[in-house]
């Protein structure tokens, strides 16, 4: 269990508490645990999520081996590493600006999620750029999907199913779409957090929805993590 | 300042403090979100029940003389997809378990008061969007959603239904979150973790499937609806995809639902077993852990459903294993429930007779249940009206007996006022036979070889056909006596004291319904759980200073 003990007893700082305690916690730190602790579980709940997409991204793979590669090929991995590292980078002002918030640098903090909210920006605009590349090569599934003649990596006799490479870009778009949504609601998010900061309602010892909305942008970082290498670079071996 | 005086003056509660629609709709109370949702699943389970009805009258005789093909599959689908997706899922949960975890732990509401509301709005959304759909044309695809029937032939709703449970689920995710921070992080003083009432045990390994279980049927009717808008091939064998795998994720999710729908009734009757007996509940932590075990072991069985669908036959074989262990837990209960009750003080109330129902009728669901994880066996049955009546037993006999038990044994604490106890009884009585009324019948049907999901069958099905829907006539009345019954209390019923079963557990310490914050002080815990022995004797202060 993460917990033997149950809940303090009322405190003897309660004639002092912040604010932003609400009336059903005892103390400021059951609520900052209770709040942390039901972020990890809702990202529980989204590993899941994108587990079934994983899931059968690996079912196909394994079937369709040749022609995921093919279709994996086609799109522009220098688009892809550069959002893997825009994306590190937010990670990074996202830890910056709780930091600001925890030794009260105000500056650093609304900077660093200024930042963090630019990137984001950023990485939804090379995103764009992507899907923008694959409708006019018409890689997008549906009535005009076409994918003739791309030949097997490292079969050049051969060529890709157009429909087994039609899965692959229906997985490409259903994860990275997802993805992309994920990342959206993280700016809403921030949007927030950063009208929060700007009031200075974050001190040093209430920081909260900073952390918890942290988690959540770092999750959703992770599992970029993960979809660059298996959409991406599944064959760039030369 | 009332509470001295003789004179009827009533005690500020949680149901007095404010009036009118806002003070509903707009409320963070824990309690008043329970009745909000009790209204909404009351509501849908009598259109499911609507549903079952007409499916009734339509098998009453061989011919499909009532409904045609196409109507008689779209009532079938919508009666399972509203009674699973709308009834069952957040019935105990969201109503009772809502109302009650925060006071039986000693808390002043879940740890997220405002993710309980947004929970109750999503399941509306969900639930508008649902009626909709069948006000519009409706759904024929099975409450299962079965891939490329689903996503390639049907011609009525599917993307509709599938984003209506899609939104549902996240209701049902939210509550399971709110319940297990609650229960990690908002117990009193004192209320460790072998001081949990049984009830928030078995609460706590649903919400465990709720947040690992849910998400998976989310992305899968993402993926339904992607490929019947865009035609994909995911789940298309013509198109290079594997109808297989859309099985695999949907009952992923669909088997551990079934545990879902009962692990909340197994706390109800760990609740009232040891009061109507008057005893400690027999072996404490091996019903706590047993309800964690069936949530484990539960996600790892989901195959059962697909033995005739194609699988490996080795991997048939684990399953089939895998599924006879959920027995194990599950017998555990049922053994400790009956030695609780050996040599206890029994006492015949109407909650208690729902126990009753409740233990012969998960018995009955749960030992049909080793006949089809036996694979021979299953093969012989499958798709037939043996699972019907399988289920039903599980779902309507364990789940739904579990329900009524507990709003009965619980309802006056909600409403402050008590039912009368002879016409509760007289329900109790009336379920319970027809519901055996109903599906007893079923399983002679599927053992016989009659197919479920069709509208029309061979004569000699008739007779037992004619006692099954029989019975669903008196189901049905048994059914609607408690709405009736409950609605008539709130009006005139005598108010109920604090603690009408001289019950233990916390939420019979505050007063009868509760203020806003549940208890005048926060409550310090220093006695185990179910100690009746203590309560009965008076010997509870004595008690706990030698312990």
């Amino acid at each position: 269990m993460l917990d033997s003990q149950a809940a303090v007893p009322t405190s003897s700082h309660e004639d002092i508490h912040s604010p932003a305690l609400l009336h059903h916690f005892a103390t400021e730190e059951q609520q900052r645990n209770a709040s942390s602790f039901g972020m990890w579980i809702f990202l529980a709940t989204e590993v899941m999520f994108f587990g079934g997409l994983f899931c059968s991204y690996l079912i196909y793979r394994l079937w369709y081996f040749g022609d995921f590669g093919a279709a994996s090929k086609s799109i522009d991995a220098t688009l892809g590493a550069t959002n893997t590292a825009v994306l590190i980078c937010s990670s990074l002002t996202v830890v910056l600006a709780i930091w600001g918030a925890q030794i009260a640098n105000r500056k650093l903090m609304i900077g660093s999620l200024i930042l963090t909210m630019l990137f984001g920006l950023a990485f939804l605009g090379i995103k764009g750029k992507e899907y923008k590349d694959k409708f006019e090569e018409h890689h997008v599934p549906g009535a005009s999907f076409s994918f003739e003649k791309v030949p097997i990596p490292g079969h050049p006799d051969q060529y890709a199913n157009p429909r087994h490479a039609q899965i692959f870009f229906a997985l490409y778009f259903i994860m990275t779409g997802l993805h992309a949504l994920h990342m959206v609601v993280g700016l809403g998010i921030f949007t927030w957090l950063l009208t929060m900061a700007w009031k200075g309602r974050f001190t040093p010892e209430y920081h909260t929805p900073l952390e918890v909305g942290g988690l959540y942008w770092h999750f959703v970082d992770i599992v970029w993590i993960y979809l660059f290498p298996l959409l991406y670079l599944i064959d760039r071996h030369p | 300042m009332a509470t001295a005086l003789a004179a009827p003056v009533e005690r500020e509660n949680y149901l007095n403090k404010e009036y009118g629609v806002a003070s509903w709709l707009l409320t963070t109370d824990h309690k008043r979100i329970a009745l909000l949702y009790l209204i909404s699943i009351t509501f849908f389970f009598f259109i499911g029940g609507f549903f079952a009805l007409l499916i009734r009258l339509e098998l009453l005789t061989p011919a499909g003389d009532l409904v045609q093909a196409d109507t008689y599959n779209k009532l079938f689908t919508m009666h399972g997809q509203v009674m699973v997706f709308f009834f069952l899922i957040p019935s105990i949960p969201a109503v009772l378990g809502n109302f009650l975890i925060p006071i039986m732990i000693g808390a002043k509401d879940l740890a997220f008061p405002r993710i309980n509301l947004l929970s109750w709005y999503l399941y509306i959304i969900a639930g508008i969007m649902m009626l909709h759909c069948m006000l519009t044309g409706g759904v024929d695809t099975g409450w299962t959603f079965y891939t490329p029937f689903s996503t390639a032939f049907s011609n009525t709703k599917v993307i509709e239904a599938g984003l209506a449970i899609f939104v549902s689920g996240f209701s049902s995710i939210l509550t399971g979150l709110n319940f297990v921070v609650t229960v990690h992080r908002m117990r009193a003083p004192g209320m460790t973790w072998s001081r949990l009432p049984l009830f928030v045990w078995s609460h706590y390994a649903t919400s465990i499937i709720q947040i690992l279980g849910t998400p998976v049927i989310a992305i899968t009717l993402v993926l339904v609806v992607a490929e019947r808008a865009l035609h994909l091939g995911i789940f298309d064998p013509k198109l290079g995809g594997d109808p297989l795998l859309f099985q695999h994720l949907f009952w992923f999710y669909s088997h551990p639902a079934v545990y879902i729908m009962i692990l909340p009734s197994m706390g109800v009757i760990s609740e009232i077993i040891p009061c109507f007996s008057r005893k400690r509940i027999f072996g404490y932590h091996f019903v706590a852990l047993s309800s964690l075990a069936i949530a484990v072991f539960g996600f790892l069985v989901w195959a059962h459903h697909m033995f005739v669908a194609g699988i490996s036959v080795y991997a048939a074989l684990i399953f089939s294993l895998l599924s006879y262990s959920v027995a194990v837990p599950s017998a555990v209960k049922v053994f400790n429930w009956t030695a609780t009750m050996y040599k206890g003080s029994i006492h015949y109330d109407a909650p208690m007779l729902y126990a009753y129902g409740f233990l012969g009728l998960f018995t009955m669901g749960g030992l049909t249940g080793l006949f089809l994880a036996a694979l021979g066996i299953d093969v012989h049955v499958t798709d037939t009206y043996f699972v019907i009546a399988h289920f039903h037993y599980i779902m309507v006999g364990g789940a739904v007996m579990g329900y009524l038990g507990g709003l009965h044994f619980w309802w006056p604490k909600i409403s402050g006022k008590l039912y009368p106890e002879g016409w509760a009884r007289l329900a109790a009585l009336i379920v319970f036979i027809g519901f055996n009324l109903t599906f007893f019948p079923q399983f002679i049907l599927g053992y016989l070889g009659m197919p479920r999901r069709y509208f029309q069958y061979p004569g000699e099905f008739q007779v037992l056909n004619v006692l099954s829907t029989a019975g669903a006539t008196v189901l049905g009345v048994g059914y609607l006596l408690p709405m009736i019954y409950f609605l008539w209390s709130m009006r005139y019923g005598k108010p109920a004291p604090d603690n009408p079963w001289k019950a233990a557990g916390l939420e019979w310490q505050t007063q009868s319904p509760p203020t806003t914050f549940n208890f005048e002080q926060e409550p310090v815990v220093t006695w185990e759980a179910y100690n009746y022995d203590e309560i009965d004797t008076g010997h509870k202060e004595e008690a706990h200073v030698v312990g």
